[in-house]
């Protein structure tokens, strides 16, 4: 049966394995609705669930009168914080180390807050039960501003933390302080800071925003009471760490929980947490026992689950006079809301946020983050980035900026003069990161040289000349950035999320005809893990990607895995997946040794098969191989295919790329216009360009967002402003550029197969080559920095304010 | 509350239900009916997730109630094509990866397939702004376009073909 017609380039191109453009296989279902959506989930006797929230963002409840709900027909169970106390649920743990209130314990953090859970025989019913809820308020002193709730006489925010000077990452010195967390050589800092020849100061700051992701959050909870056994389909970013968290708050065992993510309708971190709504859903579906599901609505999901930033970054930054950077300090002031719920490693309170000395060569630096409690919801997520990258890659971007006005130099020139060189790598960064490989000066002469930057600065000053003549009302802006991302959470030995190491890991089975199931710990929310997985095993195992199946998302069959954000799928749990193909293609080689009857040191692996070193003709396929792992018996060797692998990375992976965008602007109306918007990605080995691209347009997308006007908002007395997609901004077919994409290529070296991750550089990329546009555009009439989102409104008053309109 | 009977042909079947007047048509075809492809993205007809076709028109079925759906022809994603043979608008959204999460891709290529009724020939600018009513989170639309440009391009040639 052995095969020798194809070339070895058709047989390369047959496996669809690593650099394929492959099509999608989840697109075949996708395309005719037939996807599973937690929401699609129907189980015979199904209850819903629904919230009571407060309408309060501070504020004691009196009481909680049921009885009119209990009274509607349909109408099964109410459950208050008094219901779930009994059992220890009425508070549950966060990810970050803190704690929260799963339906209010006495008193109302942010308006929003979950009070009461319906729980009734359809969502309609629950609806309307939830309107025939009293609750009685007596409403306390709101603070919605982190520097006015760490002023001495600012009201107590978490009573049940009185009296603790000692929190989850260390003191706290204040009643609503949450943690400080400090990094760098401060003296060091502050010596180079007062010896520079020139400093620049500015406080920056990402304002609060919401992932947002298509699907809102929602889960079906089943106990079945005759074996025990608990099921719960949920939108689940992380379904392995559900299941623990689930086990050691219910005490349920953990054998006995089983958590699937089915087809997930966007993450962009909104699906990290736990949320009260999957608990409340457990608790009632143990109480009445029957499955309940409970799924919020879209304001829901903006008021109370997971919002993203909230960070001000007050920076100082030196410099030479001919601009070779000195020193960087910043000093953060982080708004974490009622409760911290961020989902960051645990010894990184900040995330990752030291990052932030970006893509440059800065020899000392020194970083601190107060975290603070406000009558906000809680949150603190990575929205389509690793761990606080984004509000890093942000800081340092517009802290250039500010810097190169300072120094009168070009921003493009002051990067260069400052990159990291490729000789440089390995490079250790000031505030404690190795990073592993990059080439920043190829990447970025490449993007200017692709936009044209020079014939674009000389037409925008000649723009601004004829502005100053009165010819035109438009002006032109340059965004330029380089970002250096840090994914692929991580090495155990620094990195646990409530104390689960954050490795991952897959199982591989061959089947006897040579196709093959792999299963991972991870769950793709859109990202095509069923596809480019598939890819990295073809290349390793040499069958065809299209004969492999990749499963994830259920606690019962994966092997344990910390789940997909953080960009850590493809560094982690694809170096898993190559790691355990490589253990199928030791043994595959003993295989066809025996077969071919030479020495196992004698035959050499050729894209789908092994070869008897100089005599290519003789030779095993991968498929005759999986055959003989079932059919024969070989001495010395157990029967079957199988692998696992639990991937420990040695390192994270940084990812770089460089951003520029060019804006036109309206002085008169704020009105922009991107003209042209140029992505170029460094993420090591591609393994599916087609996908990498689509990644990138969706991330630069969610950039565009939020640089432009996406926000979260609330007013002194903590109402949300932008509740609804009619006042958050999700950017239509209609406002969203045409994107150009390039790329270079920079494997990482510790990775088996030299991928880094893709998925959040764009939305860490894009932010500031869109902030930085805007202004760009009025760096000639003396603006320096301001804050985001740029909407019309803001464009306006910067104008405004340089006296533009005159 | 009490029930209407509702009558509507759906994906071109007579189809009869119970349902409450006020309810949603979005519930009534995905819970009573189980066509589970249109989804809900933010029941205030801002994101499109959940668009079907309602007598020749797209509409956002979270903001139509049962009562004005009596009688009504409806199309949803599950009427489109089959999977043996895929409509032109769903292998294109393969072909061109029109899609990530799959979310909003139902009312997506539903509403496309309107659109390319309205206009067969449309420009970039058009499919712009004919799609406009349906968010994506994922994919930033550049290949959402390019896959209903792409359609109609294969449309108009079978047309061509066949005239
Ligand atoms: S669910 Fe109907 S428009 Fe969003
Ligand atoms: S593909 Fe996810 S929302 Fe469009």
């Amino acid at each position: 049966m052995n095969d020798q017609s194809p070339t070895r380039d058709e047989r390369i191109e047959k496996l669809k394995g690593l650099g394929a453009s492959r099509r999608r296989v989840e697109d075949v279902r996708f395309t005719q609705g037939k996807g599973n959506y937690v929401d699609d989930i129907k189980m015979p006797g199904m209850l819903f669930g629904d919230f009571v929230r407060s309408p309060y963002a501070h504020a004691r409840v009196v009481s909680v009168n049921k009885a009119a709900a209990l009274a509607l027909p349909g109408v099964v169970a109410v459950l208050t914080a008094e219901d779930l106390a009994p059992l220890g649920l009425h508070w549950m743990p966060t990810l970050a180390g803190d704690k929260q209130m799963v339906l209010a314990d006495g008193k109302v953090l942010f308006q929003g807050q979950e009070v009461a859970f319906v729980v009734a025989k359809d969502r309609y019913t629950a609806a309307d039960a939830v309107e025939l809820i009293e609750v009685e308020y007596e409403d306390l002193p709101v603070v919605t501003d982190p520097f006015k709730a760490l002023e001495p006489d600012a009201p107590v925010l978490r009573e049940d933390l009185a009296g603790k000077t000692e929190g989850a990452h260390g003191h706290r010195r204040h009643h609503n302080h949450i943690f400080t967390w400090e990094m760098g050589d401060e003296a060091g800092t502050e010596t180079a800071l007062s010896e520079a020849e020139v400093v620049a100061e500015e406080t920056v700051y990402y304002h609060r925003t919401h992932p947002c992701p298509l699907e809102t959050c929602g889960c079906v909870a089943s106990m079945d009471k005759v074996n025990g056994k608990l099921t719960v389909w949920g939108t689940f970013q992380a379904p392995h760490a559900v299941r623990t968290v689930a086990s050691l708050i219910s005490g349920i065992a953990e054998h006995n929980i089983r958590i699937i993510s089915p087809d997930i309708g966007g993450g962009f971190g909104n699906k990290v947490g736990v949320y009260p709504g999957y608990i409340c859903s457990i608790v009632a579906s143990i109480v009445t026992g029957v499955p309940v599901k409970w799924v919020e609505d879209r304001m829901e999901n903006l008021m109370s689950t997971a919002f993203a930033r909230d960070y001000w970054m007050k920076g100082r930054i030196s410099a030479t006079k001919d601009g070779r950077i000195t020193a960087l300090d910043c000093h953060v002031t982080a708004d974490h809301g009622a409760f911290d719920a961020c989902a960051d490693p645990t010894k990184f309170p900040a995330g990752f946020f030291n990052i932030c000395t970006g893509s440059y060569d800065i020899p000392v630096a020194h970083l601190t983050v107060d975290g603070v409690y406000t009558n906000k919801a809680p949150g603190g997520v990575a929205y389509r980035c690793s761990f606080r990258v984004t509000e890093a890659a942000y800081f340092i971007e517009r802290m250039i900026e500010v810097l190169a006005i300072k120094l009168g130099m070009d921003a493009a020139d002051l990067r260069a003069k400052n990159f990291i060189r490729k000789d440089q790598f390995p490079y250790h960064s000031a505030l404690g990161w190795e990073y592993d490989s990059g080439d920043y000066h190829t990447a970025w002469a490449k993007a200017l040289e692709a936009v044209g930057y020079k014939s674009l600065r000389a037409e925008q000053a000649a723009r601004v000349e004829a502005f100053k003549r009165g010819e035109t009302r438009k002006l032109i802006g340059i965004g330029l950035c380089h970002f250096t991302e840090i994914v692929g959470a991580g090495p155990v030995k620094n990195c646990d999320i409530l104390g689960l190491g954050m490795f991952d890991s897959c199982e591989i089975r061959i089947h006897p005809t040579g196709s093959a199931i792999a299963r991972l710990g991870t769950i793709s929310q859109g990202q095509g893990h069923a596809t480019t997985f598939a890819q990295i095993l073809a290349s390793e195992i040499g069958l065809p990607a299209d004969d492999i199946t990749i499963e994830e998302g259920d606690t019962d069959t994966a092997p344990y895995g910390l789940g997909t954000y953080g960009s850590r799928s493809t560094p982690v749990a694809g170096a898993a997946t190559a790691m355990a193909g490589r253990k199928i293609r030791a043994k595959a080689q003993m295989i066809a040794a025996y077969l071919l009857e030479v020495h196992d040191d004698d035959v050499e692996w050729d894209v789908d098969r092994f070869t008897v070193k100089g005599a290519p003709e003789r030779f095993k396929t991968m498929k005759e191989i999986a055959f003989a792992a079932y059919h024969n018996a070989i001495p010395g060797l157990e029967p079957g295919l199988e692998a696992v692998s639990y991937y420990d990375p040695p390192n994270m992976t940084y990812p770089f790329g460089a951003y520029i965008c060019v804006m036109e602007i309206d002085v008169d109306t704020g009105v922009w216009e991107i003209r042209q918007f140029y992505a170029l990605d460094d993420c090591g080995t591609r393994i599916n360009p087609m996908i990498i691209e689509g990644q990138v347009h969706g991330g630069v997308t969610e950039g565009l967002a939020i640089a432009m006007g996406q926000e979260l908002a609330y007013d002194e007395i903590g109402n949300v402003k932008t509740g609804t997609l009619m006042d958050f901004f999700i950017p239509t077919a209609w406002e969203t550029p045409h994107y150009i994409t390039d790329f270079t290529e920079t494997p990482s070296p510790h990775h088996p197969i030299g991928a880094k991750g893709v998925g959040e550089s764009p939305n860490v990329g894009s932010v500031p080559a869109f902030s930085n546009a805007v202004q760009d555009a009025f760096r000639a009439f003396g603006h320096v920095h301001a804050h985001m989102p740029h909407d019309h409104w803001r464009i306006w008053t910067i104008a405004e304010g340089l006296g533009l309109h005159a | 509350m009490s029930k209407m009977h509702l009558k509507m042909t759906v994906n071109g079947a007579e189809v009869e239900t119970l349902a409450e007047p006020r309810e949603l048509l979005i519930h009534v075809l995905r819970e009573r009916l189980n066509l589970t492809g249109p989804h809900i993205g933010c029941d205030t007809s801002h994101c499109g997730a959940c668009t079907v076709d309602m007598n020749g028109k797209s509409v956002k079925a979270c903001t139509v109630v049962a009562a004005q759906a009596n009688g009504a022809s409806i199309t949803t994603i599950e009427g489109l094509g089959t999977p043996d043979a895929l409509h032109v608008l769903q292998r294109m959204f393969r072909e061109h990866h029109g899609l990530q999460c799959g979310f909003c891709t139902p009312g997506m290529i539903t509403r496309a397939w309107r659109l390319l009724q309205e206009n067969p020939n449309p420009t970039e600018e058009e499919v712009r702004f004919g799609m406009s009513g349906n968010l994506c989170r994922c994919t930033g639309y550049q290949n959402i376009v390019k896959s209903i440009l792409a359609a109609a391009a294969e449309m108009n040639a079978v047309k061509e073909a066949a005239e």
